[in-house]
């Protein structure tokens, strides 16, 4: 075990599999010669020479869509947005080429591409610098989603998702990049689709994914000093999705929150919470309570974006809504 | 869009069409050795009659969806693709059949992912858009306008990265180099000198919307701003188009990077079996002087008749051949499978992981199975 930041746990996972694939390459804005926007592949054009470390022009479609060709051909080419606001421009090459290319040439064409940057909000910047991506890619059959919230699941998920056959998008957050955690030494991986439970506690299940877990942690701390023992699952990966771990939770629990960073309309929440409806609705003993992000856009000033994002004092409040308690 | 055609035109006559100044031999046209010239001639045939066939069979509902018909385009085909070696890669958009077929997929195979069947070469997950082959190296089959490019491009990134000395080959229709992706492509392909050769079968309209409408440059001077040498030909001319392909192929093999060619060419049908052949865009006049004046296949019998290489019993028993083999594909296709029932979720995902559930509903129990109802 190291401790190491968020972003030098993604660096360590990508040169853990440059170092064991030559198929492996990374491309995007930024990544060589600058070490990345947010300093992630640092070192890496040095290591691994510009054939293998790419800078890319500003065209996200462009340079997805080139990356999606590469996989065709077997390449592993690990495609760095800058951040996944930006993707919105390639979403074609996600959606049309990527996910359903497999499907559409009857099993011949696989692409082992990882799709990986930046989603969600960071500080005021403002409306199209902080959205909160996943669904966009998870509705998508053909496309898997993993959003690592801590260092080590960072390094685990992001070589598990380079080793992935199928095109895998890696989204991580600006904020969650300094955050510093134990990360296992030497060869790390994590399976897709294993949820992770951060905190255990019986009285209430607050559900999430990606930068939200902090929150939730947070959140949780509030409970407890109120006697509240909230169990924090981090579902880790979307798709797959550990439906397991969840029906454990909700039966365990029997109150379900689900907190995420994206809008609410047809949000990953909205899934869970048909996905527990459908198979689990005898153990609730409460309706789940959704929490996200306002259903508006990022507002710029301060007061404003903190009263859109999702608080810790929100989900506080959405836990005691399923244990029929007044607001904190 | 009457000045778009007309300019068209202007070039086209302007190359080589007329017989008249050809040096004919009894040894062949052009270089061309009688047999290569038959098996061009063939070629081209197969492709009109299997389209012919595929159109008979979309009129009967034997076909569903769209389909684009490549008729009058068939000398580009037969001319950029048959130049290439068995592992150089294509990819394409849409119309792309004979392009298929001249990679090296079987009619019978083509005509079956058309019927939706198991023996086709997408296994009738694809349909007419989207014939893959990887095992003759043609990529598809993509029904974005555009959305191959990119994707043509990272074929020639692959081809560098390993150090392979192939090339790509990426068609597009006129249309398509209107879209960014176009633009972002040319621009990386010349930035990493990519093996790759972009074609535009300009055939003068994008569905209905002549290009001259949308563009107020020439089609040669969309790739100069990226620094990608651009040439036009006459796509009409099998022979003019083959041996350029030959040269340019050499040349990019050897490392000469990315190349843009303008292949004028004219569409003889609709934009789809669901479209008008002629209407408000462009009139039947028009359409009724390519077929005359500017089709692959005449021009190229009648320059073998011409030069003594070909009689009129040798063309009845090729356009039999290809009349022969069509007919055996769609018998072929009418006869096979439909897909299974139970393999409506094969091929979504090439690896299904071990832990959590990839599918919501449907797919049953087990490795990403999908749980009761539409959870």
């Amino acid at each position: 075990m190291a401790e190491m930041t968020y972003r030098d746990a993604l660096n360590a996972a990508m040169c853990q599999e440059m170092d064991r694939d030559d198929s492996v390459f990374l491309m995007g804005e930024e990544v060589a010669e600058y070490d990345g926007a947010y300093k992630v592949s640092r070192g890496m054009l040095e290591r691994y020479g510009d054939q293998r470390v790419v800078d890319s022009p500003i065209s996200e479609l462009g340079f997805a869509g080139l990356c999606v060709g590469a996989a065709m051909t077997g390449l592993r080419p690990i495609c760095e947005f800058m951040t996944f606001n930006f993707s919105l421009l390639a979403l074609d090459q996600v959606i049309n080429s990527a996910a359903k290319m497999l499907y559409m040439s009857n099993g011949q064409i696989p692409v082992p591409i990882v799709f990986r940057g930046p989603t969600g909000a960071a500080l005021q910047l403002s409306a199209q610098h902080s959205q909160a991506c996943e669904t966009y890619y998870v509705h998508a059959p053909g496309v898997k989603l993993v959003t690592p919230a801590t260092p080590a699941d960072a390094k685990g998920l992001l070589a598990a998702a380079i080793r992935d056959d199928d095109p895998v998008a890696v989204m991580e957050g600006e904020l969650l990049y300094n955050v510093r955690g134990e990360v296992p030494d030497g060869e790390y991986v994590i399976p897709l689709g294993v949820a992770d439970l951060k905190r255990s506690g019986d009285d209430v299940s607050i559900v999430t994914h990606g930068k939200m877990v902090h929150v939730a942690l947070q959140a949780a701390s509030q409970l407890a000093r109120e006697g509240i023992e909230a169990d924090v699952l981090d579902l880790r990966s979307i798709r797959p999705l550990d439906v397991d771990a969840i029906l454990e939770t909700v039966a365990r629990t029997n109150r379900v929150v689900y907190l995420e960073e994206g809008w609410p309309f047809a949000g990953v929440g909205a899934q869970i919470v048909s996905l527990i409806q459908d198979e689990a609705f005898d153990d609730l003993d409460a309706p789940v309570v959704r929490v996200s992000q306002a259903d508006i856009p990022m507002p710029y000033a301060k007061n404003l974006e903190q009263l859109a994002k999702p608080s810790a004092k929100s989900v506080v409040n959405a836990c005691r809504q399923v244990l029929y308690l007044p607001a904190a | 869009m009457a000045q778009a055609i007309g300019e068209m035109e202007a070039k086209v006559n302007g190359t080589e069409l007329s017989t008249a100044d050809e040096e004919a031999d009894a040894a062949g046209l052009e270089g061309f050795s009688r047999e290569e010239l038959h098996a061009l001639l063939a070629d081209m045939l197969l492709y009109r009659r299997f389209e012919e066939k595929a159109e008979e069979a979309y009129a009967i509902g034997k076909i569903g969806g769209f389909c684009h018909l490549h008729i009058g385009q068939e000398g580009l085909a037969a001319g950029a693709i048959k130049p290439l070696r068995g592992d150089d890669l294509v990819i394409t958009a849409y119309r792309e059949h004979t392009q298929a077929i001249a990679k090296g997929i079987t009619p019978r195979a083509a005509m079956a992912e058309l019927y939706g069947r198991t023996t086709g070469c997408s296994g009738g997950r694809g349909g007419s858009m989207h014939l893959f082959d990887t095992s003759v190296g043609f990529m598809g089959g993509h029904g974005i306008v555009g959305g191959q490019i990119p994707m043509g491009a990272g074929l020639a990134w692959a081809i560098r990265y390993r150090g392979g000395d192939q090339v790509c080959v990426c068609f597009m229709g006129d249309a398509a180099v209107n879209q960014g992706a176009f633009l972002e492509s040319l621009n990386m392909s010349a930035i990493w000198r990519l093996p790759v050769i972009y074609v535009v079968e300009n055939n003068g309209y994008g569905m209905g919307t002549a290009f001259s409408r949308v563009s107020v440059t020439d089609m040669e001077a969309r790739s100069g701003a990226c620094g990608v040498p651009a040439h036009t030909i006459n796509g009409q001319d099998v022979l003019e188009t083959y041996r350029f392909f030959e040269d340019l192929a050499a040349k990019v093999r050897a490392g000469a990077g990315p190349q843009f060619v303008n292949a004028l060419t004219y569409r003889f049908r609709g934009h789809s079996m669901s479209d008008p052949v002629s209407g408000t865009y462009r009139s039947k006049e028009e359409v009724e002087a390519h077929i005359t004046q500017q089709d692959p296949i005449t021009i190229l019998r009648d320059r073998m008749m011409e030069a003594g290489l070909l009689t009129q019993e040798e063309l009845e028993a090729i356009d039999a051949g290809a009349r022969s083999i069509s007919d055996d594909a769609a018998d072929f296709a009418d006869a096979s499978p439909v897909p299974d029932p139970s393999t409506l979720y094969d091929h979504v995902y090439a690896e299904i992981n071990e832990h959590g559930r990839l599918f919501l509903g449907g797919r049953g129990e087990g490795p990403g199975g999908g749980g009761p109802a539409n959870g």
